[in-house]
């Protein structure tokens, strides 16, 4: 990996905000491209199609902002929050994907790619997913439009996340557990990928995140900049100004890299990406992609990966399991060496505490994704005292009930220093 | 002679068809594998090397179960290289090592060909990077004469067939049916003329493989391609306890 000079990064940061980038090979300056075995090459080929043709299709997207005003529930409610506004010395502002149809951001990708899928005459749709949130949405979007669908999940998820197991058999999806690999997201993926591979006429993968071969990071990010298109016009409208900064957690980023494309062009709004820190540094024990890891390919894109020094992909830990990837979408690795996103940290600890504290101050429970954005945000407002910040809330925590029953309520050594520093 | 095209040298001159093997590397034991490679390249026309890898999203289970197994007892590429080249070449047949393109990408490419050349290589096949992503391996690999072999798959378009025939290098790896390696068995009824198509796109010979068991399967394919490849089988063979280089024997016409 090179780093391009300030002028390059530039231009790079220009196409970005101009929509001219990725270009025709699904590349994001040196990242992105399609990685895949030659069997899917005229899938691809033909979803790159698809996409170019049917995003620009004004039938097509009037049929998919119907399904979002009223399906799914949009635009979602930017939110103030006087409570963390007090607690921190900031100006909070939360825009709630946790209030969308199926609670998380995950539906907007979903909807839009099972229209997609009807759209190319799709016959059955493939999805992964990790702690279900991108299961669930795509088997609601399936049952909706009405395609047959099956959903690859890790053996191990199925186990901690039986709810949502049940919601997308009730939602009418088959969900099967993958019992190879490390049997979580990863896994569920290799997995839904050689479902793919063996059926690549018929079958579409209704991939989860903005990851993968080339055209999925764009599809997604288009699919997903809804929510940064609504919160930077209800932040005007709502406060009168921009935000001075942006946070979102990231996994595989599609929350993020949607808010973040409301505000690219925004240069004065400083946009931060928090990965999940887990218990610490130290390779296995954390999910913080950007912060640690390396350029390299997974999951058909080449991006910043967390892998040993044999090019084996690592295990990862977090205590959310949908930051819980070994790797991130090839556009966040170019917005983190142009410099545009600050990429940083929050603890499984720092997360918890971040949760507790909105629970209280706002009566709101986010999920532990969306609490990693809000420990960032936490610490950087302790830094930046009297400014105003917008979060992306990017779903609730309901679903996180059964692995917030092990930490109870100021469990965390967090959650004494924000009671002290509240006291 | 470059190895890329000693290759296909090796291929053409083989009784037909060309028995092609899949091994993965340090599968069972890695203490024992020199012998299990050396025994096979004596019965095959050339040895794949499987180099495990944590994701082979392009594998079904019986890959998944050996790479996993390897990767187990520390196999790694850096392994590969340096138990091949003890040997100094001293193989009945060309090698090739199929690989992911993580593992590769981390060794540095340059390096990759370097060391490869001199454990007695000749050539890669790497599932996971389609022609269009193949510029800085395919360059890397030139100053060395070590073959990238192309896949082509039932699902290719006529137009892509012949681009990717074209660029192949050492032979083309015409795959028989669409999935992962190990389903399936046998020939598809369709399969005659797809690779009737894929030999007359093709100056290199023509292997084929993905489902390959038994000796109708070898002598079914043999009837319209130059090789035949054996992965998943000779695996599972393995897996039994059984001798590779007599099972290999027993699929020869």
């Amino acid at each position: 990996m090179t780093n391009p000079d300030v002028a390059q990064a530039d231009d790079l940061l220009e196409a970005l905000i101009a929509g001219t980038c990725p270009d025709a090979h699904g590349r994001f300056g040196e990242f992105g491209g399609c990685y895949v075995p030659e069997t899917l090459m005229p899938a691809v080929t033909r979803l790159a199609e698809g996409v170019h043709h049917y995003l620009r299709d004004p039938d097509f997207r009037a049929r998919l902002n119907d399904e979002l005003e009223h399906w799914v529930g949009r635009p979602t409610a930017l939110t103030h929050a006087p409570g963390l506004s007090a607690l921190w010395g900031a100006d909070v502002w939360l825009k709630r994907e946790d209030l969308a149809h199926t609670g998380a951001h995950k539906i907007n990708n979903t909807i839009g790619q099972a229209l997609l899928a009807q759209a190319l005459g799709a016959e059955r749709i493939v999805a992964e997913t990790g702690a279900g949130q991108h299961g669930v949405a795509s088997a609601a979007a399936c049952a909706r439009i009405g395609l047959p669908c099956v959903v690859y999940m890790g053996a191990v998820d199925v186990a901690r996340q039986a709810l949502n197991v049940d919601r997308m058999r009730r939602l009418g999806a088959e969900v099967i557990a993958v019992e190879s690999g490390d049997q979580t997201l990863r896994a569920a993926i290799d997995e839904a990928i050689r479902d793919w591979v063996s059926d690549p006429v018929a079958t579409y993968y209704l991939l989860g995140s903005a990851i993968g071969p080339h055209p999925y990071p764009y599809l997604v990010r288009e699919l997903q900049s809804v929510i940064g298109k609504e919160a930077r016009a209800q932040i005007i409208a709502r406060s009168g100004s921009l935000p001075d900064a942006a946070f979102a957690c990231v996994g595989g980023g599609s929350n993020a890299i949607g808010l973040y494309h409301g505000f690219l062009g925004d240069r004065d709004v400083a946009l931060f990406g928090i990965e999940a820190g887990g218990h610490g540094p130290a390779l296995g024990e954390h999910s913080a992609t950007l912060s640690a890891g390396k350029p390299g390919v997974l999951h058909g894109t080449y991006s910043v990966l967390l892998y040993d020094s044999d090019g084996q992909i690592q295990e990862t830990h977090s205590v959310s399991a949908g930051l819980d990837y070994p790797g991130v979408g090839p556009e966040h690795a170019l917005l983190r060496q142009i410099g545009r996103v600050d990429y940083r940290t929050a603890t499984d600890d720092e997360a918890l505490a971040a949760l507790d504290e909105c629970c209280a101050a706002e009566g709101i429970l986010p999920a532990l994704e969306s609490a990693h954005a809000l420990a960032g945000a936490r610490r950087w407002a302790s830094e930046n005292p009297g400014t105003k910040i917008l979060i992306g809330m990017s779903g609730r925590g309901d679903k996180d009930m059964p692995i917030l029953a092990e930490h109870p309520v100021g469990s965390s050594t967090q959650s004494e220093d924000a009671r002290n520093a509240a006291a | 002679m470059l190895p890329r095209d000693a290759l296909a040298e090796a291929l053409r001159a083989a009784p037909r068809p060309a028995m092609v093997a899949f091994l993965t590397a340090g599968y069972p034991e890695p203490a024992s594998f020199l012998d299990v490679l050396t025994d096979v390249a004596n019965v095959a026309d050339a040895v794949e090397i499987g180099v495990p890898f944590t994701d082979p999203m392009a594998d079904g289970v019986t890959i998944q179960r050996s790479s996993h197994a390897a990767l187990s007892k520390g196999v790694s590429l850096e392994w590969i290289l340096n138990t091949l080249a003890e040997r100094d070449g001293g193989f009945a047949a060309p090698l090739l090592l199929m690989s992911y393109l993580n593992p590769l990408l981390a060794f540095g490419l340059d390096a990759l060909a370097e060391r490869s050349a001199q454990a007695g290589v000749s050539g890669f096949i790497v599932p996971d990077l389609p022609f269009e992503e193949s510029a800085p391996m395919r360059a890397a690999l030139a100053p060395a004469g070590l073959a990238l072999v192309q896949l082509v798959t039932p699902a290719t378009p006529r137009d892509r067939l012949a681009l990717l025939c074209k660029q192949s290098q050492g032979f083309v790896y015409a795959v028989t049916r669409t999935g992962i390696t190990g389903t399936g068995s046998g020939l598809p009824a369709e399969s005659a003329d797809y690779l009737a198509a894929v030999a007359a796109a093709s100056d290199l010979p023509v292997c084929a493989g993905f489902g390959v068991r038994t000796r109708e399967h070898v002598e079914a394919i043999g009837a319209h391609a130059d090789g035949v490849i054996v992965g998943s089988a000779l695996i599972e063979a393995l897996e039994r306890g059984e001798s590779p280089a007599a099972f290999l024997k027993a699929l020869r016409p």
